[in-house]
């Protein structure tokens, strides 16, 4: 369960899988480049409020999961709101989530063409990197002298003063699988009927992966 | 079948002629000056087919004024009114990038008979 957002304004937001990218021609006939995002029918699952909960937040779910999977305080979750088990819950902080009530529907429909939101996502994994890769550092000269030592950082500080390396340097370390938000992408269309957003470039995340959809917080 | 079948199903077109490298197409693109738009005609030799799907694209060559032109077009894009096939060439390649090199007749495609 994870929260996604802390506005103090209303914020529409839905969780989908990302199914891949293609590309749409606009009015214009211009050539957009889109993620294609499956969010399907999302549940509100709880509705948190400031006098129960000390934070007013709405709490969706989404996709199939094996009922055998479930875990009976999940399950009993979910009855509360009279629901089946859904695969995906998160917490979405809006100042409007009074508005809401548990086991709401919630289609593609909350969004429309052209609305600029946020996507949030998990960005895939790229397991152990090297500083140029992970940090973008131009690493050694190819020759001059160069002995294997291509792709490294280069000095990593002092030496006697400060006898030791300055905590927060950029180091070479696992890169990727981490919560990344793209902010003010534009929704290019919606297929209330299949259940997609398309999204107007590229989103965290692999194919399959879970996304969040919200409206954007900041401004463009 | 692809998950994103659906999605392109959209975009495609289904008024394009079936052509392949080494024919001969004139090209008509909507060219939009201002608020007024024209047709305009390119025609040249088909060089290339890249990729597939609904970002297929097809590559045409021409020679204009003694400089060679390409023009790369995405199959299915609205800004193509229509494509005319005009010869079908008898080529052996796929890619038919070597006619670069080559200059005046040596750079004429048989006609498929």
């Amino acid at each position: 369960m994870t929260s996604t957002t802390s506005a103090a304004s209303a914020v529409t937001a839905l969780l989908g899988t990302k199914l891949g990218m293609t590309q749409v021609w606009d009015g214009a006939g211009k050539l957009v480049p889109v993620t294609v995002v499956q969010v399907g029918t999302n549940v509100v699952s709880a509705v948190r409020t400031p006098e129960t909960d000390g934070y007013s937040a709405v709490q969706l779910a989404f996709g199939q999961i094996d009922p055998r999977k479930v875990t009976q305080p999940v399950k009993g979750h979910f009855a509360k709101a009279g629901l089946t088990p859904r695969r995906h819950v998160a917490e979405v902080r809006t100042a409007d989530a009074a508005d809401f009530a548990p086991g709401q529907e919630l289609t593609a429909e909350v969004f429309e063409a052209g609305a600029r939101v946020d996507v949030i996502g998990t960005t895939k994994g790229k397991g152990t990197a090297g500083v140029m890769k992970r940090h973008g550092f131009s690493g050694v000269g190819a020759s001059h002298g160069a002995h294997r030592n291509h792709r490294k950082p280069g000095s990593i500080g002092g030496a006697s003063t400060p006898s030791r390396v300055f905590r927060g340097l950029r180091m070479a370390g696992r890169m990727g699988n981490a919560r990344k938000t793209v902010h003010n992408l534009t929704i290019h269309s919606v297929d209330a009927a299949a259940g997609l957003l398309l999204v107007a470039g590229s989103v965290p995340g692999a194919k399959g992966s879970l996304v969040v959809v919200r409206s954007a917080v900041k401004g463009a | 079948m692809q998950k994103l079948d659906s999605v392109d199903a959209a975009s495609l077109r289904d008024d394009i002629p079936s052509f392949r490298p080494g024919d001969t197409v004139k090209v008509h693109v909507k060219v939009v000056e201002g608020t007024r738009s024209r047709i305009q005609v390119f025609q040249g030799v088909v060089i290339a087919r890249a990729n597939g799907g609904v970002s297929e694209t097809f590559t045409v060559r021409k020679v204009s004024f003694g400089v060679g032109v390409e023009r790369i077009f995405p199959l299915h894009t609205p800004s193509i009114d229509h494509i005319e096939v005009v010869t079908r060439g008898d080529v052996r390649r796929a890619k038919l990038y070597y006619l670069r090199n080559l200059r005046g007749k040596a750079a004429k495609i048989k006609e498929k008979r």
